[in-house]
């Protein structure tokens, strides 16, 4: 990847007392990238993600975001970021449109584009008709939205998002994944979450954070299939002995799951699908389906977060 | 950017009804004592024509009433300052300010200066309510003006006090109480040494209201009230700068 690197960050500790809470966390991002940042309760996302916005301060590290240094030039470098914490900063009060309004002075968007970007981002978070409501009185998805609008109202380079979808019903919550990917091809977005379909189906990249470290970063569909073996399961109506489907080139095992239904294992890069597609057709077994292994993310999780606690 | 926070928190102080019922009450008891003090001064104004060098009727009904107007407002703005911060903090607020492009010296200083408008309005209210004796006789309203600063400098320190005490705590409740039992406990520092000139009155904000009170203008007063501000003020953006070290 070529795209320009937006955020880095290097080293961060953060102590609470005499505990490190974080311990050297390293994270770099680039352009039009969704890094998904992965964790139990407790493990540090939360704590990690305040301190690249500057709502905390690294006990030692360093932050840049856009090529501004976060301690040095704080007002520059927090003006490319757009933070979603936890829980919404709202103030429950005021007009939607109002709020949007303040939150895009405070990230100092000249006056002069205020129009455009509160009608952009309100169009963009399905807010058209909002506006002139009290926030108190919208519903909780609402109110997420109104958040992830704060967010991205003055067009930060960086949006962190700190679990987005938490607390929402799934058709919010695929609506609000909808948005985060569609940002995601213009923006830098972090989000934090506990959920790996999340991760599985917004992220292009994914950081596993435990007990304040990272302990494992790779893209999310290498990750899929980290640990578990390629394969498929496929359907066939009058199928052959196993010993013929065990014969094709590239087959590594065949396991009878049913009458008609076989799991069939493979190396990587070996994929025998397509000729037993052609023999199944040739020799009339009546291939009805054929679908990949899925590995589940769940099982990776918890593979790799047993290999660290082991 | 400290105007854009001001505002803000001005237009949230006038959409939440409390405030208006609080100024409501304010007016209204303001009013009461305004009329009383009239009253009594009517009644004792012959006997005050026989005294060679009288007080006149800014010095025995206006200033006295400024001293009243101190009191309310020591009750009062605990109630303003409290949701200043401990509000943002409570509600989980705070992260927006904290992660956005503004110091922790401009959004003390933009919650500050709206205190300071809610306090002139009220100050210019009273002075203007105490003006209208104006209408039936003559004013002296050189010691009016300095009354109504003395008073703008007081109910400035009590809120710088207020707002640093609302840093430090997430529940409003405590802070204005805290913010009342200090200004309680500063003025009681006053009233209970006034015969002496102990240094311990130095302390005490109400104690350089006094001369203002009385119209004269001293600086060394003036330096006290900046001093209280700045310290508060600074007190509170310290706050605001661990908050990101420490919470």
């Amino acid at each position: 990847m070529t795209a320009p690197i937006t955020l880095s960050a290097r080293h961060l500790v953060r102590r609470y007392g005499p505990r490190n809470i974080i311990q050297d966390v390293s994270i770099e991002l680039r352009q039009g990238e969704v890094l998904g940042l992965l964790g139990h309760n407790g493990a540090g996302k939360s704590t990690t993600l305040q301190m690249l916005t500057g709502a905390l301060t690294p006990h030692s590290g360093t932050i840049e975001i856009c090529g501004f240094d976060l301690n040095r030039q704080p007002e520059q470098a927090k003006a490319c970021v757009g933070f979603l914490p936890e829980t919404p900063p709202l103030y429950r009060d005021m007009r939607v449109d109002d709020y949007l309004v303040y939150a895009a002075r405070l990230h100092r968007l000249p006056a002069s584009r205020l129009a455009a970007a509160l009608d952009d981002c309100k169009q963009r978070c399905g807010l058209q008709d909002c506006g002139k409501k009290i926030i108190a009185t919208l519903s909780k998805g609402y109110q997420q939205r109104v958040g992830i609008a704060q967010a991205i109202i003055h067009r930060p380079t960086v949006i962190i998002l700190d679990e987005p979808t938490v607390g929402l019903d799934p058709a919010q919550i695929r609506d609000i994944r909808g948005l985060i990917r569609e940002l995601g091809t213009s923006h830098s977005v972090i989000l934090s979450t506990h959920l790996l379909s999340e991760v599985e189906h917004i992220c292009d990249r994914v950081e596993i954070m435990q007990n304040g470290r990272l302990i494992y970063g790779d893209s999310s569909t290498r990750m899929k299939q980290f640990g578990h073996q390629p394969g498929f399961t496929i359907t066939l109506l009058t199928p052959p002995p196993l010993s013929e489907l065990a014969a094709i080139a590239g087959v590594a095992s065949v396991e009878a799951v049913s009458e008609n239904l076989f799991r069939i294992t493979h190396d990587l890069g070996q994929d025998p699908g397509a000729t037993l597609l052609a023999l199944a057709a040739e020799r009339g077994w009546q291939a009805s389906q054929l679908t990949p292994l899925k590995g589940s993310i769940e099982e990776v999780y918890t593979r790799i977060m047993e290999s660290e606690s082991a | 950017m400290i105007l854009t926070i001001a505002r803000k928190e001005l237009r949230s102080f006038f959409a939440a009804p409390s405030t208006w019922l609080i100024f409501g009450i304010l007016q209204f008891i303001f009013a009461w004592l305004f009329l009383s003090r009239l009253d009594a001064y009517l009644q004792l104004q012959t006997q005050l024509a026989q005294i060679a060098n009288a007080p006149g009727a800014t010095q025995s009904v206006a200033s006295p009433l400024f001293g009243t107007l101190v009191l309310l407002l020591m009750l009062m703005l605990p109630l303003f300052t409290m949701r200043l911060l401990a509000e943002e903090r409570r509600n989980q607020t705070l992260p927006l300010l904290l992660a956005a492009p503004v110091s922790s010296r401009a959004i003390v200083l933009g919650k500050y200066l709206s205190l300071l408008g809610f306090i002139l309005l009220v100050v210019c209210s009273g002075t203007l309510m105490l003006a209208t004796i104006g209408l039936g006789t003559q004013l002296d309203y050189g010691l009016l003006a300095c009354n109504a600063i003395g008073l703008l400098l007081l109910a400035a320190s009590y809120a710088a006090l207020g707002l640093y005490l609302s840093a430090l705590t997430r529940q409003p409740i405590v802070a204005a109480m805290s913010a009342t039992a200090l200004s309680l406990g500063l003025w009681l520092v006053d009233i209970g040494n006034a015969d002496s000139t102990g240094h311990l009155r130095a302390l005490s904000p109400t104690a350089h209201a006094q001369n203002l009170n009385a119209g004269l203008v001293l600086s060394s007063d003036l330096v006290y009230f900046a001093v209280f501000i700045t310290t508060f003020l600074l007190l509170t953006i310290r706050r605001l700068d661990n908050n990101r070290l420490y919470a």
